[in-house]
């Protein structure tokens, strides 16, 4: 297996070769550019081959990956941010009508005010879309995921699509060694792709995206919830057979010195490199803290979860998102995944990282001490790190 | 072969009576024959030929919204093409006027500009009928419409000229663009034929009437959508590869009947008869139009 020097979306678009995608339709945003130029590229260079779409909007991306999918080809596309936004509508069209198509987000901040940089507030936005969720650490992680993502997507017992979000610059633009994997081991592992669920074919007409009344519109949502949680059994096989082939261990929630931790901290994404590195140091200290990493966040790994966190004082969760006027997205999910556990650690939520602004150690310091001392007597459930809530609070007049 | 005698798009839906759409769809599908898909905006024809559990389809067809059916129908062609099964089968999308000439143009303007091998037929039925008659950007001037009601302060209806949507897609240099009539059959057969014969990206902007919108006995359809072209308001033609300033008027009405006479039967335009001045005034668009086009034939 070679090592190349990849930035994410090249891990990406290497992911999409070695998958064997026949369709890519795609509009450039920044930051998931280089995604349609290195599969514009590898096109020319006829190492891949597959039909590549250059369409005039994220929203018809969607729209005509939709279309192709529908016809039984492996079909994938990317974008970020307001690309991903423009294709709100779209996104719960592919998943209602159960098309396993695969899309690499760059995860960048929503405007206003515009900014380019790393920010998960997009696919967040996005949760109930009906799109299984995974998130690299690494473009290691992009490439790999890509690759399980259709192998989750096309499972017969699946058929929904699936996001692989990647953190705006500091993985989509970041070069880093990847392991490319061989075409024949990612052939053996994904298997050529089957038509499992009906198509636009001639011989065989089919309807698709009916007009469906308050009779049978029910079924057709509960069929995709039960579809999410067929993907939480099929994300375990997928994550395992993808083990025995490539030797790298996936699981929806890692732990890194989480066994005796009191606090443990939770992360998604990029900035879980920085926290490793702050638990290690605190360790070193003495300070008994952990680490949980999300891999997976629709289906929501809720029972993993609840496990793994299940001996700690207080989970910090860490969020690179919001929804203002409650709290970001991942804490949501965590506290409503212990509302009904009797003894519970206490949740807390800290704001980290919007827009790029750099995710250090010294936050997560901070973030510990915080959390410490949230173990005894009062505590704030959200709290903001690194930001100058002084100078908003003057603007905005303190109430 | 022949596929006149079979229906494609079945009986049984849920049309209004006297709508025009389901006759320019089940003309088009028996000229374009089995080997097609189709590709549905949103919009009424949608949503009475689908009731689920129900379709009138006997064809693959596909709806994804309103905006976008060019961009499905593209991706439909690109991955035909990459399973190699381009050739022999159609691409043909329907769309109205509101998902043609307004929030669907930019997707129908990309689908243009990248070539793809589509029969794209909009039937104007010149509103978004489907949510109850609000004016679309192809809603004729003076027109009612919910949105364009009509009283002392507003005496006209819609107050702008229709967009020539028609010529805007052979503006954009595609191969084929045609207006086309239901009531002038043979006429529309032709043109449906032609565009099907032909490779890459292909315009046919058909009339459509809507009885509950334009305000006409059910049973008057292709008696007004007839003289819609004899009055000249509507013309036949069609154009190759953009070549607009030589359009073919592939009907030429002997005498053009003044177009009171197509606003008389419809109560969308009833308040223009007391409005005499903005009679004149489509009169003298419509002479316009025909003063430029009648001597390059």
């Amino acid at each position: 297996m070679p090592m190349m020097m990849l930035k994410g979306n090249e891990s990406t678009a290497y992911a999409a070769k070695l998958a064997r995608v026949k369709v890519v339709p795609a509009y450039p945003i920044t930051p998931s550019t280089v995604f349609p130029e290195k599969v514009s590229e590898l096109i020319a260079n006829g190492e891949m081959d597959a039909e590549f779409l250059p369409v005039e909007s994220e929203h018809s991306a969607l729209s005509a990956a939709i279309g192709a999918a529908a016809t039984g080809v492996r079909t994938m596309t990317a974008t970020a941010s307001q690309g991903l936004a423009f294709m709100h509508e779209v996104l719960y069209i592919a998943s209602g009508m159960r098309l396993p198509i695969v899309m690499a987000i760059g995860n960048r901040a929503l405007a206003a005010p515009v900014n380019i940089w790393a920010d998960q507030q997009d696919t967040m936005a996005e949760r109930d879309s009906g799109w299984i969720h995974f998130y690299a650490e690494t473009n290691q992680e992009a490439l790999d995921l890509t690759i399980i993502a259709f192998k989750v997507a096309e499972n017969e017992n699946v058929l929904l699509p699936a996001l692989m979000g990647m953190d705006a610059f500091v993985l989509t633009h970041t070069m880093e060694p990847v392991n490319v994997p061989e075409q024949k081991d990612v052939d053996a592992f994904l298997g050529e792709k089957k038509i499992n669920y009906p198509v636009l074919d001639p011989q065989k007409p089919a309807t698709f995206g009916a007009f469906v009344f308050p009779e049978h519109y029910m079924e057709f949502k509960y069929s995709q919830h039960i579809a999410m949680e067929h993907a939480k059994k099929v994300i375990d096989e997928s994550f395992d057979q993808f083990y025995m082939k490539f030797k790298r261990k996936y699981s929806k929630v890692s732990g890194f010195m989480v066994e005796d931790a009191d606090v443990i901290l939770v992360t998604m994404g990029s900035m879980t490199g920085t926290a490793r590195e702050t638990v290690r140091k605190l360790r070193e200290k003495g300070e008994k803290v952990g680490l949980v990493k999300i891999t997976v966040f629709r289906p929501f790994p809720r029972e993993e979860i609840l496990e793994i966190t299940k001996n700690a004082d207080i989970i910090a969760v860490v969020d690179r998102n919001i929804s203002p006027g409650f709290a970001g997205a991942i804490f949501t999910e965590i506290a409503a995944s212990y509302s009904n556990v009797k003894d519970k650690p206490r949740i807390l939520d800290f704001i980290l990282g919007l827009g790029g602004r750099d995710v250090k150690i010294e936050n997560y310091e901070e973030i510990y001490e915080r959390a410490k001392k949230a173990k005894s007597g009062k505590f704030e459930e959200v709290q903001w790190i690194d930001v100058d809530e002084k100078s908003v609070k003057e603007v905005e007049g303190s109430l | 072969m022949n596929y006149e005698d079979v229906e494609f798009f079945a009986p049984g839906h849920r049309a209004c009576a006297g709508c025009a759409a389901p006759i320019i769809v089940k003309w088009v599908l028996k000229l374009a024959g089995p080997n097609t898909i189709v590709v549905n905006a949103t919009g009424c024809l949608e949503v009475f030929s689908t009731p689920y559990p129900h379709t009138a389809w006997r064809l693959p067809w596909i709806h994804v919204a309103f905006e976008n059916a060019s961009a499905t129908a593209s991706g439909i062609d690109v991955a035909l093409k990459a399973m190699g099964k381009r050739e022999g089968t159609n691409i043909v999308v329907f769309g109205g006027d509101g998902g043609t000439s307004d929030i669907g143009i930019q997707s129908l303007s990309g689908m243009a500009e990248r070539g793809h091998d589509i029969l794209y037929v909009l039937y104007d039925n010149e509103a978004y009928m489907n949510t109850g008659i609000q004016r679309s950007s192809s809603t004729p001037f003076g027109a009612w419409t919910t949105t364009t009601q009509v009283g002392p302060v507003k005496p006209v209806g819609k107050e702008e000229f229709k967009k020539p949507i028609a010529d805007i897609m052979a503006a954009h240099r595609i191969p084929y663009v045609a207006t086309a009539n239901p009531a002038f059959l043979p006429d529309f057969k032709n043109k449906v034929q032609k565009a099907l014969s032909i490779k890459g990206p292909k315009f046919i902007h058909t009339i459509s009437s809507c009885t509950t919108g334009w305000r006409h006995d059910p049973s008057k359809t292709i008696e007004i959508m007839r003289l819609a072209t004899e009055t000249g308001i509507f013309p036949l033609w069609e154009v190759e590869n953009g070549d607009l300033e030589h359009r073919k008027i592939t009907y030429m009405p002997k005498q053009r009947k003044p177009v009171e006479e197509y606003l008389k039967p419809q109560g969308r335009f009833r308040h223009l008869f007391s409005e005499p001045e903005k009679i004149k005034e489509i009169q003298k668009m419509v002479d316009d139009w025909w003063a430029k086009y009648e001597k390059t034939q």
